[in-house]
């Protein structure tokens, strides 16, 4: 093709055990373009940009860097020729600081590190491109979105011309987003090429030059900037027409549920991650926790749900005391747990379907035959439950690990809403969900809300939170910096407040 | 264009195909046998006779057949102790000084009532050597539960302590005034004996070992706290989310895989040497280590890679007539790990070859 592509791939094929999932895709990139690539989970987008990390080899197609054909047999061969990739996952050694991740691998890294330089060098980038981040924090003290600057830095620090991010404002707050984007477009100015995954319709409408539909491995179109609208993205990505907006009935509140004073809860750094937030959820409404990540959501769920103790101030659960009184007695008590980490947390991960959707019951009394289980009702129990939820598996026996994200999320909410419980804390519900199944998730807490239940929601998607909230309540820096109905406050003010700046303290005259 | 020269892929199998599963580890253990074949030719052996020797050895005589068994027995019970323990990602290296403070704390009760009749005394005995493992299992288990302190090392040392333990027991205070100076215990009175199978070696030890199978399978898999172990140990984390306290189970699992490798020093003095001596142990508890992780952890199948690994000890015994060191046995046990190990990625990944291949070989 013409001489501006800075890279091109050409009839990608890539067959994984029983699924394609690239086949002949075409996908070129100019230099200076932020080109986003849509589509939903299982399209393959993130098989497709792996390729061209160097990840995994391409079984037919071949990828031209330049206009000359090159083998990227690692990622250190797609380093050196300039491509970077930031992965959904974050790939860093969480015991290593920031530093030494920054420069792990990197083939110019001398055998004595200088490490006050290179520590220098860091901070300077970080400083030029807003990615604000410590150097020498030990990367296991960082939020989620922390540990992705972590990683964009990684590639910048390697000086890549074509930068790829996977999902790149999934951990992120609408002006963290603007920034990015604002730091995405400079990169691109300067001749550079941006590649974003990506499966939502906003951001390829505010940054895209071009995108790239996939879907089922296939590249569906490849459209310029201003040829396209919502609808038409929405329509290529899943073939059918996109239902956009959950209609939410009126919420039917109740008594007070869950009531924190003035808790202070302390990070695993040991810093204070929480710092006297005090808030109420009501029987029936869903408050929605929203707040760059990092500024106290892990310690507000794991202090809830008894996983970390609390060192001062005091959690209630319908008015009966329950700070510190241990994960166990929680659950018995009634509170659900849809945790951040599904597979890791929230599911075991090699046990089959029957032995993960009694995680949670199996030490009930109707569990019990004599000295063993009563495993015959557990089988029946997640027959049920997997109708009942729609949980797509091929059968009860295979360890869950093999279920696809969706599927997987399916099945943590069938365990929590079958417990019938009175609160369900919900971390980041739909991250890395495609349309589908994020939709049919909102759903089902939207039904606990009318049957009563409270609803704790932390979630880093405020189009999510202003979907599903009747409250919503502000994380800053570990503590509350505003309380306000969903219905009445913008985006604007929630994201200013996210930022810890107090919109309200302009407007008093 | 550029094309793959080599015509095959390796790609990731999510399930194993039934027939790979029997397929890999015979062929593994094969190549162990090929692969040990080449070092015996290397020592100016000839291989192919001395295995035959083993095999013939082995199953070719009601001697060999007889002592395979006896020899699996406290294999059998060692690698059903420290497998339930790396059920839970525990790595109990302490098998042997478990076992060694099992036989200890049976010949304590042996030599110290000695009048009294086999349904107190076996009892007893079996009993207190639970209890002697069992705690010799607690031990490291407490630090690493509170500290964090990893298990690999104190279970470690721990053996030589009660291989020492025991050295000083028998070259002192237990040593029989009546033993010409060895350093040997007096023999067990009748009472503190197991029974044996007619005039054969083979002894009770054999039930012991299946029920305690039996036993460990159930548990596992049928009952709540088999399924916390199961929880535990594949996701530590999911665990903590669900209300299973880690730090309790720890203690429990060590505890009762100290307490079974304890009964299989037990049944090893009380069966076998009616005596307590040192070196009673060619290394079982070791072994046993290899045999649990062969088996998968399955309790069942542990008796199945016990008889195997018993036999191949016997194996060595009678090469060892032949002029070969015993010690072979321990370079092939070793050397069917590796393979068997190895072999596992076969498993975990497929082969395909590549479909338009020829071109790239042809360019090549």
């Amino acid at each position: 093709m013409d001489a501006e592509c800075l890279v091109e791939m050409r009839q990608i094929t890539k067959r994984f055990p029983g699924v394609l999932a690239n086949d002949r895709v075409d996908l070129a990139v100019r230099s200076g373009e932020i080109h986003v690539l849509l589509g939903e989970n299982g399209s393959g987008k993130s098989t497709l940009m792996s390729i061209l990390a160097g990840l995994y080899r391409p079984d037919e197609g071949e990828i031209l860097i330049g206009g000359r054909p090159v083998g990227l047999r690692s990622p250190r061969d797609a380093i050196q020729a300039g491509i970077g990739m930031v992965h959904q996952h974050f790939k860093l050694v969480e015991t290593f600081t920031v530093a030494e991740n920054v420069i792990l691998g990197d083939w110019k890294t001398p055998l004595f590190l200088k490490r006050r330089r290179i520590e220098r060098e860091i901070a300077e980038l970080s400083r030029r491109y807003g990615l604000r981040v410590d150097p020498r924090a030990r990367v296991w003290q960082l939020s989620v979105g922390e540990r992705q600057r972590v990683e964009i830095l990684k590639m910048l620090y390697r000086g890549c011309r074509v930068l790829i991010l996977d999902e790149p404002t999934a951990v992120l707050t609408p002006q963290e987003a603007r920034e990015l984007f604002r730091n995405l477009r400079e990169m691109a100015d300067r001749g550079q090429a941006v590649l974003v995954i990506t499966h939502k319709l906003q951001e390829v409408m505010e940054i895209a030059d071009r995108v790239t539909v996939l879907r089922r491995g296939r590249s569906v179109a490849t459209l310029e900037r201003g040829a396209f609208t919502p609808r038409d993205l929405a329509w290529l990505m899943v073939g059918r027409d996109v239902v956009f907006q959950i209609k939410k009935p009126p919420s039917q509140q109740g008594e007070v549920v869950l009531e924190l004073r003035d808790v202070y809860v302390r990070s695993d750094s040991g810093r204070l991650g929480l710092q006297g937030v005090s808030l109420t959820v009501h029987a029936g409404e869903i408050v929605g926790v929203a707040g760059i990540a990092g500024n106290g959501q892990r310690e507000l769920a794991e202090a809830v749900t008894g996983l970390r103790p609390v060192c001062s101030g005091s959690i209630l659960l319908s008015g009966r005391d329950i700070t510190n009184i241990g994960v166990r007695r929680v659950i018995d008590q009634g509170v659900g747990h849809i945790p951040e980490d599904r597979l890791g947390i929230g599911l075991v991960p090699r046990l089959n379907a029957v032995d993960n959707l009694m995680l949670k019951d199996y030490r009930r009394p109707e569990f019990r035959r004599g000295p063993f289980l009563n495993l015959r009702l557990a089988r029946e129990r997640a027959a049920e439950l997997v109708k009942r939820f729609d949980v797509r598996l091929s059968n009860l026996d295979a360890p869950v690990k093999l279920l696809s994200g969706g599927n997987l999320q399916r099945l943590l909410l069938a365990r929590e809403i079958s417990t019938n419980p009175r609160l369900i804390v919900a971390v980041y519900p739909v991250r890395g969900l495609d349309v589908g199944a994020t939709e049919a998730v909102q759903r089902l807490l939207l039904e606990q809300r009318r049957a009563g239940t409270a609803i704790l929601l932390i979630s880093e998607d405020l189009e999510e939170i202003f979907k599903l909230s009747d409250r919503i309540v502000v994380l800053f820096g570990g503590t509350v910096t505003g309380i306000r109905p969903a219905e009445w406050s913008d985006p604007e003010e929630i994201g200013l407040l996210m930022m810890g700046t107090q919109p309200a303290e302009e407007a008093v005259p | 264009m550029r094309r793959a020269v080599f015509p095959w892929r390796l790609e990731k199998s999510l399930i194993p195909s039934p027939v790979m599963s029997i397929l890999v580890p015979v062929c593994s253990v094969l190549l162990a046998l090929l692969v040990g074949a080449a070092f015996l030719a290397l020592a100016g052996r000839d291989p192919w006779f001395l295995y035959g020797e083993m095999f013939s050895g082995v199953f070719g005589s009601r001697y060999g057949l007889t002592e395979t068994v006896v020899k699996a027995i406290p294999l059998v019970i060692a690698g059903l102790g420290v497998g339930l323990a790396f059920r839970m990602r525990l790595w109990n290296i302490g098998g042997e000084g478990q076992l060694f403070m099992g036989a200890c704390a049976a010949t304590w009760v042996a030599l110290t009532f000695p009048e009294q009749p086999a349904w107190v005394l076996l009892p007893g005995m079996f009993v207190v050597a639970a209890v002697g493992g069992g705690l010799w299992g607690l031990l490291p288990a407490i630090p690493r539960a509170y500290l964090g302190v990893n298990e690999i090392i104190t279970t470690l040392m721990l053996n030589y302590v009660a291989i020492l333990w025991v050295d000083y027991l028998v070259y002192g205070p237990w040593r029989d005034p009546a033993g010409f100076g060895f350093p040997l215990t007096a023999r067990f009175s009748s009472g503190a004996i197991l029974p044996t199978l007619g005039e054969s070696r083979i002894h009770a030890g054999l039930l012991v070992g299946f029920a305690l199978a039996l036993l460990l399978y159930l548990v596992l898999y049928r009952t709540r706290w088999g399924y916390e172990i199961r929880v535990v140990g594949d996701s530590p984390g999911a665990a903590r989310y669900a209300g299973i306290s880690i730090e309790r189970n720890i203690l429990l699992v060590m505890l009762v895989s100290g307490a079974i490798c304890g009964l299989a020093g037990m049944v090893e003095v009380s069966g076998l040497a009616h005596r307590l001596q040192p070196g009673f142990s060619p290394g079982y508890g070791y072994t046993a280590i290899i045999i649990a992780w062969l088996a998968r952890l399955n309790p069942l199948s542990i008796i199945l890679v016990a008889f195997l690994f018993g036999a191949l000890q016997v194996g060595g015994y009678v090469v060892q007539t032949s002029g070969v060191s015993a010690t072979t046995v321990a370079m092939l046990q070793g050397l069917i790990l590796f393979f068997v190990l190895a072999g596992e990625a076969f498993l975990k990944y497929r082969l395909r070859r590549v479909r338009d291949a020829g071109a790239g070989v042809a360019r090549a």
